[in-house]
């Protein structure tokens, strides 16, 4: 009984006692998953971010405020994500930004946000239309949301064929994971497809997804010019694997950027040389990369076990986000206050004002690492480019010189639509927070 | 010394039949009571009340929900998420379309729902036992789940199969914090368990127990095998859907299919064997043990300063091994080994 009134003693307290102020460091939560079935994404998204972290630390901070974060192990699970959510928006003075790469604890988080003043970045996933910053002003679907990447996708494959006009009568598979994220690109997909023609075939794979042999058998009978792949996890190799087996040419898959990944072609040995995936960062080394490995993993700071994966999709990633993050502390700063801390709303209007151009990513050392991204309040995900990169074998390479954007026209009026409708479910009125 | 029941006499047959016969267990629960509706609001930190006790008192009553179904009747489930779900899901629509419907209400109508899919669900349990009826039953995990990503009508036509719950207001009272929302969900389970400890104190708990120590048994004796199965499938899926529709309400606020997988309705499953199978006590013990264990690793891991890869890997041995180590030591769950030192203080300090 002692013991057990003990543990609980230990509890309260750890949950209670540790919200002391430290106003000189900027105070990040990140709610991240290292163990569990995703476990491969997340250790190389978090590693980036804590990476260059690191590295903005060595430097002397932002301006002289140092970064300082918190990990919640979530194993991408919904309900302990909340609960990590919950535990770290109190400590060290409050968090000043959130980012649990899930879109299940984002939208279990969703709600919260506003009324805590966190702002939360979901970079290449969750919901599109959060783009509108009035309906979701403490959201931010960073550089490219499943919409304008669902759009690019199309709008590449039209090049592909010589022209959006010769889309028409073709057959475009979208083989999706059948989930939430699976289903976000649907809207777009098949608004496009009665704009220019092209049949649009709907195949769902049950969550986990490792086995795909009737839909593949499906694929092979109804013999499309393209495959749209938008799996997640282990969903991914088999299917890469299984169009082998089935014979079907892995040139006519385009994967989504969460099945682009070292992480889901290495495993599957030669079936992936040929397939080609979406990806928002431009593969290759900057010197921002150079530093990380001299800087960190040199003298055995880095973040990550094994320092063949610095400069892989997943750690880029993360490198990307904490980029455009610490950009926003600097925006925020030049308003609020040099060589100040920021507070969450503060945060928040640095991530509605940033303009990371660039000349800005060449003074970072990240030049054509990721579009340029210049948000506002109407648009609070900046940019909406992406390229498309292959795999040979050993690496990904980009195949699109340039940033592909799709039909934003069209994606932006499904946006208002879809923000206005949860507009009025949440009896939310749509403004801008100066 | 002070848990003697020495001088309690029972002169009636309503004290004799009291779910708490001993009157320091009455004092006990009474204060414990005062302690969770009075003091524990008023305590304890947002973080407390809206990441720990929520989803501890949900998945009690889920687990209650469970082992009235496999704990009392003996039926083996594997669907407890899939009936979480229906509950959320329905109650969801249920608010949806008709305006002006009480929560509370509809929360009912989600548990009712839920009911229904239990009993359809429930029909193989006449034919087949054991192991098989698991399987079985892990049918609804999948259709369930299945049916709620197929038909758009039951998420509102979201794009992404993504439902919001709806704001709880009940009488014009909008539960919108943490202690407002803690105290809802304090106030239905404490109804609901009081409901399950006497219905199992009754005729229907004890022919649910002898359909599971003998149904042919049972039959011969006069119990209607039917009748008694489905109706443990129907209470246990309408406890499981009420504390569904508690955990996309009061919990997460918004919820896909997925959120209720094949995963939760494993760790349910092992909340009762952990907790004590056929016990109502043990539904929130086990509880307990698979919410707030995890958690407090976490925190005692972060605390010494590990690498959160270390931890959390750390976290999941420590785990496994303590549920190892509970089963060897106390195969009958946490409630046994509860019930076990209860009869110690009752001896103590002369044990024989």
């Amino acid at each position: 009984m002692k013991r057990f009134a003990s543990i609980i003693a230990v509890v309260l307290l750890a949950a209670s006692g540790a919200a002391i102020a430290q106003p000189a460091e900027q105070y990040i939560a990140l709610p991240s998953y290292r163990v569990g079935p995703y476990a491969a994404g997340g250790s190389g998204f978090y590693g980036g971010i804590i990476d260059y972290f690191n590295l903005v630390n060595l430097s002397g901070g932002v301006n002289g405020v140092k970064i300082s974060w918190e990990e919640c192990e979530t194993e991408y699970n919904p309900s302990r994500g909340v609960e990590c959510y919950e535990r770290l928006k109190t400590k060290n003075g409050g968090a000043t930004l959130v980012e649990p790469l899930s879109t299940g604890v984002a939208y279990g988080i969703l709600d919260r946000l506003a009324v805590d003043k966190i702002p939360m970045t979901m970079i290449g996933y969750g919901r599109s239309d959060a783009a509108n910053g009035k309906v979701f002003p403490y959201v931010f679907p960073l550089i490219t949301s499943y919409w304008n990447q669902a759009a690019a996708m199309i709008k590449y494959l039209g090049d592909k064929e010589g022209g959006m006009a010769k889309l028409k009568g073709k057959k475009i598979v979208h083989l999706y994971h059948d989930s939430a994220f699976g289903k976000e690109p649907l809207p777009v997909l098949e608004a496009l497809s009665k704009q220019y023609g092209f049949e649009l075939i709907k195949i769902p794979v049950t969550p986990p997804g490792s086995e795909q042999q009737s839909q593949w058998l499906q694929i092979r009978q109804a013999k499309p010019d393209h495959v749209i792949l938008w799996g997640w996890g282990s969903m991914n190799a088999v299917a890469i694997k299984t169009a082998q087996r089935n014979g079907f040419p892995r040139e006519k898959i385009l994967g989504v950027w969460w099945a682009g990944s070292e992480e889901d072609t290495v495993p599957t040995g030669d079936a992936a040389k040929g397939y080609s995936a979406m990806t928002f960062n431009t593969p290759g080394n900057y010197p921002v990369m150079d530093e990380i490995r001299k800087k960190l993993y040199d003298a055995g700071k880095g973040n990550m076990a094994d320092s063949t994966r610095i400069g892989s999709v997943y750690h880029m990633r993360g490198v990307s986000a904490a980029i455009l993050w610490v950009e926003a502390m600097r925006t925020a700063q030049e308003k609020f206050g040099k060589g100040k801390r920021i507070t969450g709303e503060q945060m928040r209007w640095g991530l509605e004002n940033l303009n990371v151009d660039e000349a800005r990513q060449k003074s970072i050392g990240a030049f054509g690492m990721l579009p340029v991204v210049k948000t506002s309040c109407d648009d609070h995900e900046g940019s909406g480019a992406v390229k498309v990169q292959q795999w040979d074998g050993k690496k990904w390479n980009a195949i699109t010189p340039n940033w592909i954007v799709g039909d934003k026209a069209l994606t932006r009026k499904l946006l208002e639509e879809s923000s206005a409708a949860y507009a009025a479910e949440k009896k939310i009125t749509p403004a801008c927070i100066k | 010394m002070l848990y003697r029941e020495a001088g309690q006499f029972k002169t009636s047959y309503q004290a004799d039949g009291q779910i708490f016969p001993i009157m320091q267990d009455r004092i006990a629960l009474l204060a414990l009571l005062a302690v969770a509706i009075v003091f524990v609001p008023l305590l304890a930190s947002p973080y407390v009340l809206s990441a720990i006790l929520i989803p501890f008192l949900i998945f009690s009553l889920a687990a209650i929900g469970l082992n009235i179904l496999t704990g009392y009747a003996g039926q083996l489930s594997l669907g407890t998420a899939a009936f979480m779900a229906v509950g959320a899901f329905a109650s969801y629509n249920f608010i949806l379309r008709i305006p002006g419907l009480p929560v509370l209400v509809a929360f009912i109508l989600g548990g009712l729902s839920a009911a229904l899919v239990g009993i359809a669900f429930g029909l193989p349990s006449l034919r087949i036992r054991g192991f098989y009826l698991a399987a079985a039953t892990l049918a609804t995990q999948f259709f369930v789940v299945w049916c709620l990503t197929k038909i758009p009508y039951l998420t509102n036509y979201s794009t992404s199969g993504v439902i919001t719950a709806q704001p709880i207001v009940i009488l014009g009272y909008n539960f919108d914090t943490p202690d407002r929302k803690y105290l809802l969900v304090l106030a239905v389970v404490a109804v609901m368990a009081l409901l399950a400890k006497n219905m199992i104190r009754s005729n229907v708990g004890r022919s649910w127990m002898a359909v599971r120590d003998m149904d042919v048994a049972a039959e011969v004796i006069g119990f209607r095998l039917m009748r008694t199965k489905l109706l443990a499938f129907a209470v246990s899926s309408f406890y499981c859907g009420v504390a569904g529709a508690l955990y996309a309400y009061a919990y997460l606020g918004t919820v896909e299919p997925e959120a209720y997988n094949l995963d939760l309705s494993f760790r349910i499953l092992f909340m009762i064997i952990i907790g004590g199978v056929g016990s109502v006590l043990g539904s929130f013990l086990g509880a307990a043990f698979i919410v707030l264990l995890p958690v407090l690793l976490n925190v005692v891991a972060h605390s010494l300063a590990l690498p959160t890869s270390v931890a959390s890997n750390l976290e999941l041995m420590v785990f496994g091994a303590l549920i190892i180590f509970f089963l060897i030591v106390e195969p009958h769950g946490l409630a046994r080994l509860w019930q076990i030192g209860k009869e110690k203080l009752r001896l103590w300090p002369f044990p024989h």
